[in-house]
């Protein structure tokens, strides 16, 4: 039963954290919303019963694409500007 | 990226070890859990990315550099490729799996039934998982350390023309 509801509560939240890292006009938020919903992914394999794909999406998803986003935003500035 | 301050660094020289001992556990049990070399070799990139994070990029390519990271991710490559053609030598095909029953290096026959798993199975298969670990290692660091790496020497650049 809590199985159920996890798979009801766990895409809502990836939807959510997908829609801040599009909206976000802070880009190292962006960053971080992005890293969330790829944590947030990794859960949602791991209860669909495939942890391989979980473990390779939470070690290259959650830290090293969030380290390459972080670096890349260091070299650049941080807030978009207004269109 | 600069050096950040002292609890971040010792609290990253704490963990650390920690997470390289899990990353290599994910290698070494590729062939009974789930996981194996590209798994194991995230997670232990993931590692080096948290030193690179900590202690800056310049104290990271003093010890460990992209031209060795480079040699590393060819021995890799070219273990993963010697063994597939060792199989071609002492078998019949590409790929065979020449070590398994031989009693030899993870020669066993596994268990038959639900038993709690032997490390010492799959004959070619942890030999493979570790090359592919050190090649993925190797790959996925040197990614971030050069990215980390430009930045800095841009951002010195950028400061030397306003000062």
């Amino acid at each position: 039963m809590l199985l159920e509801y996890a798979h009801i509560v766990i895409p809502i939240f990836i939807v959510a954290t997908s829609i801040f890292a599009v909206l976000l006009r802070d880009l190292l938020g962006a960053a971080v919303a992005v890293a969330a919903m790829s944590l947030l992914l990794s859960l949602e394999f791991y209860i669909l019963q495939a942890p391989d794909v979980a473990i390779a999406e939470a070690g290259v998803g959650a830290c090293l694409t969030t380290a390459i986003l972080i670096i890349a935003i260091k070299a650049t500035k941080r807030m978009e500007e207004e269109i | 990226m600069s050096e950040m301050s002292k609890i971040v660094r010792t609290i990253a020289a704490i963990v650390f070890p920690f997470i390289m001992i899990y990353g290599l556990y994910v290698i070494a049990h590729g062939h009974l859990t789930p996981g194996g070399g590209f798994q194991g070799g995230a997670i232990v990139a993931s590692a080096c990315a948290l030193l690179l994070v900590a202690y800056g990029s310049m104290w990271t390519m003093r010890r460990i550099g992209e031209k060795r990271l480079s040699v590393f991710e060819s021995i890799g490559a070219f273990f993963f490729i010697a063994l597939a053609l060792l199989g071609l030598f002492f078998g019949a095909v590409f790929f065979n799996n020449f070590l398994a029953g031989s009693s030899f290096l993870f020669g066993d026959i596994p268990m038959v039934g639900s038993n709690t798993g032997d490390m010492n199975t799959g004959g070619v298969l942890p030999l493979m998982n570790f090359a592919v670990g050190i090649k993925v290692v190797a790959g996925l660091f040197v990614i971030i350390l050069v990215m980390a790496y430009a930045s800095n020497h841009m951002e010195k650049k950028r400061g030397e023309k306003q000062g």
